[in-house]
């Protein structure tokens, strides 16, 4: 389905190339759902906002069904089939998560079909669907909206980026599931995630480790997960400090 | 029966959503004169002797009934003033739908000035809703500077919705209002100028009543090389609370002053002022074309919603 060829990128920072992404090559089959894992700063988000067209690689070649698509605009990706989550969901003044719904679907929608995609997210639809995606709305609920749209794409391959960044616990537990579902309905699609969380490690069929730029492990969950386990890179925030930083054990 | 012909109908649906005329007390004028006009027992409107307004009388207690006073131009060239005068009996809750619509195809301006004065009576609602429309491809350009007073006696609510969104070449709008005690004031004024178009708004509330309230929030768009200035002052002369917002976008070479103020003549008057101007941001538009939109798309979707 996706395709990724010798893929680099290179950002200019005090007049040296940085180069955030070295030399990936990977591909995401039909039907499967893949996990990219690995420590912070390790090049996670910008392969998905390569993929998705928002950052243009600068070196490699990209190929969706075949094609390439390394040339094309955030636009034509959409169109031929690759969806896209923000980790940071966008909020627009005015817009109401109805309009954000339809023009996801790209067609006339009727409001009990937008409330269908709300349902599946875990939002009570009728209180939602006319309220503007603005900052009225907590980072679960705007998380949960941002899903809904990707979902809202019915799109070959839907690519989320940390779907659990700024999100609670509960909304956490919610979202789990959503996953679980969309695995379930997966035939005929792809689903990329980028995460830390085992939980969603936990439901991949495939995880690839991302480190410093660099591919270093692709494997089956079977393989791959117990691996990570056993170092410090799959939640470092959580092992790493996290808990003392966060938790109430420093008193 | 009142005939309107297509220019007509076409301008009142754009600034006062009419397809017909318009049921209960109306009146509808056209390139400076009235062509219709029609009282109720409860709202009675008296053409002044000048010919140049209107006096609206609307009896205390009157609950669910609608004035529509648009005026229609046609002609190039044409410049009025008109006087319309409100009064608003005590406890009524009405709706007042104004608006002007100019199509001006030849090369001289058009200009209409209408001057608004509303006296709201104890207790009394209105909500009032007034939009501006500009048509027509001649060179002379359309000119409209409406002037609002507002006079709000105790515990009176006045809701104002202001609009003007396409083909106005040039705005002076100038609002001002007085509220009694416990008197409350909303605005809603949403802009978008383009071209070469230029509109100053100016708000002064004052706030003379216990207990009163102003919300003045401006949401605007500027355009190409347009210019907008938005002026707010809120005076707080007595335990009251105000707030006043101004949101604008801007693209293009277009430009935008916003001059938010507050007064506060009360140690209780709570006061608070917002302004906020810049472009789209990047990431909005990137969102929504990656829900398959162009760019020049993802803006016009990101403009409507703002506008809204």
């Amino acid at each position: 389905m996706l395709e990724l060829r010798n893929i680099s990128f290179a950002v200019n920072a005090d007049e040296t190339d940085k180069e955030i992404i070295q030399d990936i090559s990977l591909t995401i089959p039909q039907d499967k759902m893949i996990v990219i894992t690995g420590p912070n700063g390790g090049g996670k988000s910008t392969l998905a906002r390569l993929i998705a067209g928002i950052e243009k690689p600068t070196s490699g070649r990209i190929f969706f069904d075949g094609e390439d698509i390394t040339e094309l605009s955030i636009t034509e990706r959409a169109k031929k089939g690759i969806a896209f989550a923000f980790q940071q969901p966008v909020r627009f003044k005015g817009i109401q998560v109805f309009d954000l719904i339809r023009i996801a679907t790209g067609r006339k929608l009727s409001v009990s079909d937008a409330c269908k995609y709300l349902a599946e997210v875990g939002l009570c639809a009728r209180d939602y669907i006319n309220r503007e995606v603005n900052a009225s709305l907590s980072g679960g609920e705007l998380k949960r909206i941002e899903i809904a749209t990707v979902l809202a794409r019915s799109s070959k391959l839907s690519v989320f980026d940390e779907p659990e960044a700024g999100i609670d616990l509960w909304s956490f537990q919610n979202l789990i599931e959503v996953f679980r579902g969309m695995r379930k309905n997966i035939a005929g699609s792809s689903i990329l995630i980028i995460s830390h969380q085992e939980r969603i490690l936990d439901i991949a069929d495939e995880i690839i480790v991302l480190k410093n730029g660099r591919l270093v492990r692709q494997g089956s969950k079977d393989d791959v997960l117990p691996e990570l386990l056993g170092t410090a890179d799959a939640v470092p925030e959580c092992r790493v400090g996290g808990v003392q930083k966060g938790g109430a054990a420093n008193d | 029966m009142i005939k309107l012909d297509e220019m007509q109908m076409r301008l009142l649906e754009e600034v006062a959503d009419l397809h017909k005329v318009p049921e209960g007390a109306f009146n509808i004028r056209s390139d400076g004169k009235s062509i219709g006009r029609a009282s109720t027992e409860n709202i009675e409107i008296v053409p002044r002797e000048d010919g140049q307004g209107l006096t609206i009388h609307i009896r205390p207690g009157t609950k669910n009934e609608s004035v529509h006073i648009p005026v229609v131009m046609m002609k190039s060239g044409l410049k009025e003033l008109v006087y319309n005068d409100f009064y608003i009996g005590e406890g009524a809750d009405v709706v007042i739908v104004a608006g002007c619509g100019i199509d001006n195809c030849g090369t001289q301006d058009s200009e209409h000035d209408g001057i608004h004065r509303f006296y709201v009576g104890k207790n009394a609602k209105i909500k009032y809703v007034e939009k501006h429309y500009g048509s027509g491809t001649g060179s002379g350009k359309r000119i409209l500077n409406p002037g609002t007073e507002v006079y709000q006696e105790e515990g009176s609510t006045v809701e104002m919705e202001m609009v003007q969104i396409k083909g106005v070449d040039d705005t002076n709008r100038v609002t001002t209002a007085k509220l009694a005690a416990g008197a409350k004031l909303v605005v809603r004024e949403r802009l978008m100028t383009h071209g070469q178009q230029n509109a100053v708004s100016t708000y002064v509330v004052s706030m003379d009543g216990e207990g009163s309230s102003a919300d003045v929030v401006s949401r605007s768009v500027a355009r190409d090389n347009s210019y907008q200035k938005f002026d707010a002052k809120l005076v707080g002369n007595a335990a009251c609370s105000g707030h006043t917002e101004c949101d604008s976008i801007i693209m293009d070479h277009g430009r935008i002053l916003a001059v938010p103020g507050l007064e506060a003549n009360d140690l209780d008057a709570a006061l608070v002022h917002e302004a906020a101007i810049g472009k789209i941001a990047g990431d909005q538009i990137i969102k929504l074309m990656t829900l398959g939109l162009t760019e020049a798309e993802a803006e016009e979707q990101i403009i409507n919603g703002f506008l809204k």
